[in-house]
């Protein structure tokens, strides 16, 4: 295994933001088509009204709540998983961090979208924001959407700056590298960062502080997201397992996104050096736990029901055992349980391609999971007359396809204005601590102890 | 600005240039020290290590779980709802939003901390050399006093490996 010297780490990963080829317009070209389609979509949604979208009694949340659910889920791959790896001082994390954590804001921002395009008149959401009004809206703190607004918010800010405070330094880095107007640019963004003891002391304290401050906050985010469901009487919601289940579900599904974005950049950025398959077994690891831990979790969701054999609950039970929605369901159970535990189980999978399959099982698996949860409990209430079918239109579909493409346009976007991968942390990788060093045994020999 | 400062390419010859200047009677403060990385496991990587940042952190911690709690409770008693028999002022959903106040007040603390002890006084200080980001060490002295500049180039050209600027 080669280890990078460091103006070879500069220049391996600053190639991305000084040097522009044509495959970088063509897939700006080809996500923005996505995303301009999306935007078509919502605004004639807008301008024909909610009418275009299969939102009808008695299901009133469809694709744009399923959406909503997995994006915010999406978004737990990196705040956590880096805050997680940060605080164990992991050392395989360096070259994670930053990928994840991209992940965590452009998810967490598209997921904050869909409240207001459910919304149907967007320029209406300052309603959700606390302000005095006579329609007394807003004092309502016992609404699970008011902490909603809350959470996201709190997670959002702070996933933003445990982004932005370990790309200073990297600021910095472009700024020597460049010239011209760029430098400019990069020199302002480096807010005068040179590298001394006091700067860096302070850094990796905000970040410690920052990685504790976030977990929490993750945690809550999801479980606030799992009371917008188990709060109300509706059959299978109400329940106190949602929490951690959703919670759980969450950083499945985000590490599966951090597999697949990793890979891609891997392949494309060319980041063999940096990327090794380790990281993805690593990964591929963490994902087998949170694939057994969520099977766990269905199990007891399902069990608990078909124990407790409530009419209203057992209909929505059986509508998705063996009735109208039992073709996703199993899927899901395929996607979500038997793909990861067969891929990553047997070590022999456990490879680069088998951690990308089973990722894009999982991101399925999870869409589909979010979906069940949402609209078949909706379309059997508790009384038959408020039975009822949803039936997803093209403006939903491709709203919904647009902001995957959006999530890949704004990571396209960001790696080329920011080294996606951590170079002073990957640096400092370079050179541990002597007191970190293990002995060598032949199993662990020293070269791999920087991974 | 004048300076006299050495380039290292690792960090025992720039401890060595750390330990010469204050052998040479240069007082610790005065001397400027520059890496690509932060440097922990060397005396000179650990200088202004002092801070009141976890402090400040607890104390925005306070300050956003009192604001949240203030707008929790000064708004529903000032608009009363009834919300399925709730009390008017209800703790159990009133902690989610003093819990979130308190997380966006330690996170904004935080940084607030960074940016005002280790960025904004740094703009004033000027000695840098981009060969830094290369993973040369930077170890020298800004303003030194008339007459020094020699005795600081031959003190910091001595580790192996050195190479020494004036500018």
């Amino acid at each position: 295994m080669t280890h990078p010297s460091e103006p070879r780490i500069n220049n391996d990963l600053l190639r991305p933001l000084l040097l522009t080829s044509w495959r970088f317009y063509l897939l700006i070209a080809l996500f923005g088509a996505f995303v301009l389609a999306g935007l078509v979509a919502w605004f004639s949604q807008m301008y024909f009204g909610f009418g275009i979208s299969g939102l009808r009694w008695p299901v009133y949340w469809g694709f744009y709540i399923t959406n909503f659910v997995f994006w915010i889920g999406i978004s737990h791959a990196g705040t956590l998983i880096s805050a997680i790896l940060r605080l164990v001082n992991a050392g395989w994390r360096r070259p994670v961090t930053r990928c994840a954590e991209v992940i965590t804001v452009f998810a967490l921002m598209i997921g904050a979208l869909f409240p207001l395009i459910h919304l149907g008149r967007p320029w209406l959401a300052f309603w959700l924001f606390p302000y005095p009004s006579e329609r007394l809206i807003w004092p309502n703190f016992r609404s699970p959407l008011v902490w909603d607004f809350f959470a996201i918010n709190t997670y959002l800010t702070g996933s933003v700056l445990f982004l932005l405070l370990p790309i200073i330094p990297d600021f910095a880095v472009v700024r020597d590298k460049s010239t011209g107007l760029r430098r400019k640019i990069y020199g302002a963004l480096a807010l005068g960062w040179r590298g001394t003891p006091k700067q860096w002391h302070r850094l990796e304290t905000a970040m410690q502080i920052m990685a504790i401050a976030i977990i929490p906050v993750a945690v809550s985010v999801h479980t606030i997201v799992s009371f917008d469901f188990s709060m109300a009487p509706v059959p299978m919601w109400n329940t106190a397992i949602f929490g951690p289940y959703f919670v759980a579900g969450a950083i499945f599904s985000g590490i599966a996104g951090l597999i697949i974005a990793m890979a891609v950049l891997r392949k494309f950025l060319h980041l063999e050096d940096y990327l090794h398959p380790v990281h993805f077994e690593n990964l591929g690891k963490l994902m087998l736990v949170m694939g057994l831990l969520w099977g766990y979790f269905v199990f007891n969701e399902r069990l608990v029901t078909y124990y407790g054999n409530e009419p209203a609950e057992m209909a929505v039970f059986w509508r998705t055992q063996r009735e109208s929605f039992a073709p996703l369901y199993w899927t899901m159970v395929i996607c979500n349980f038997v793909l990861p535990l067969v891929l990553m189980g047997i070590r022999r999978f456990r490879t680069i391609t088998g951690c990308v399959i089973a990722s894009f099982g999982v991101i399925i698996g999870m869409w589909l999971e979010r979906f069940l949860i949402v609209v078949p409990p909706l379309g059997a209430k508790y009384l038959p007359y408020s039975f009822g079918i949803y039936r997803p239109q093209p403006a939903e579909i491709a709203i919904t396809a647009a902001t995957f493409a959006a999530m890949c346009l704004l990571y396209v976007l960001f790696a080329k204005v920011v080294p996606i991968i951590s170079i002073w942390e990957l640096k400092a990788g370079e050179h541990p601590s002597p007191s970190l060093i293990p002995p060598a045994t032949e199993e662990h020999p020293l070269g791999e102890l920087h991974l | 600005m004048k300076a006299v400062y050495g380039l290292y390419p690792d960090g025992q010859s720039a401890q060595q240039a750390f330990n010469r200047l204050r052998a040479a009677g240069v007082a610790t403060r005065d001397i400027t020290v520059l890496s690509a990385q932060p440097m922990e496991d060397f005396e000179f990587g650990n200088l202004d290590k002092a801070t009141w940042m976890w402090w400040f952190a607890c104390l925005g911690g306070l300050l956003g779980m009192s604001a949240g709690f203030g707008l929790a409770s000064l708004t529903e008693t000032s608009w009363p709802m009834n919300v399925g028999g709730m009390p008017v002022f209800a703790w159990w959903p009133n902690l989610i939003i003093m819990f979130e106040m308190t997380m966006f007040g330690a996170i904004t603390a935080t940084v607030a901390t960074l940016v005002v002890s280790a960025l904004l006084p740094n703009r004033s200080r000027t000695l840098y050399d981009p060969e830094v980001t290369e993973g040369k060490i930077l170890i020298g002295v800004e303003n030194p006093p008339d007459g020094s500049i020699p005795d600081l180039e031959r003190t910091l050209g001595s580790p192996l490996g050195a190479r020494v600027k004036t500018v």
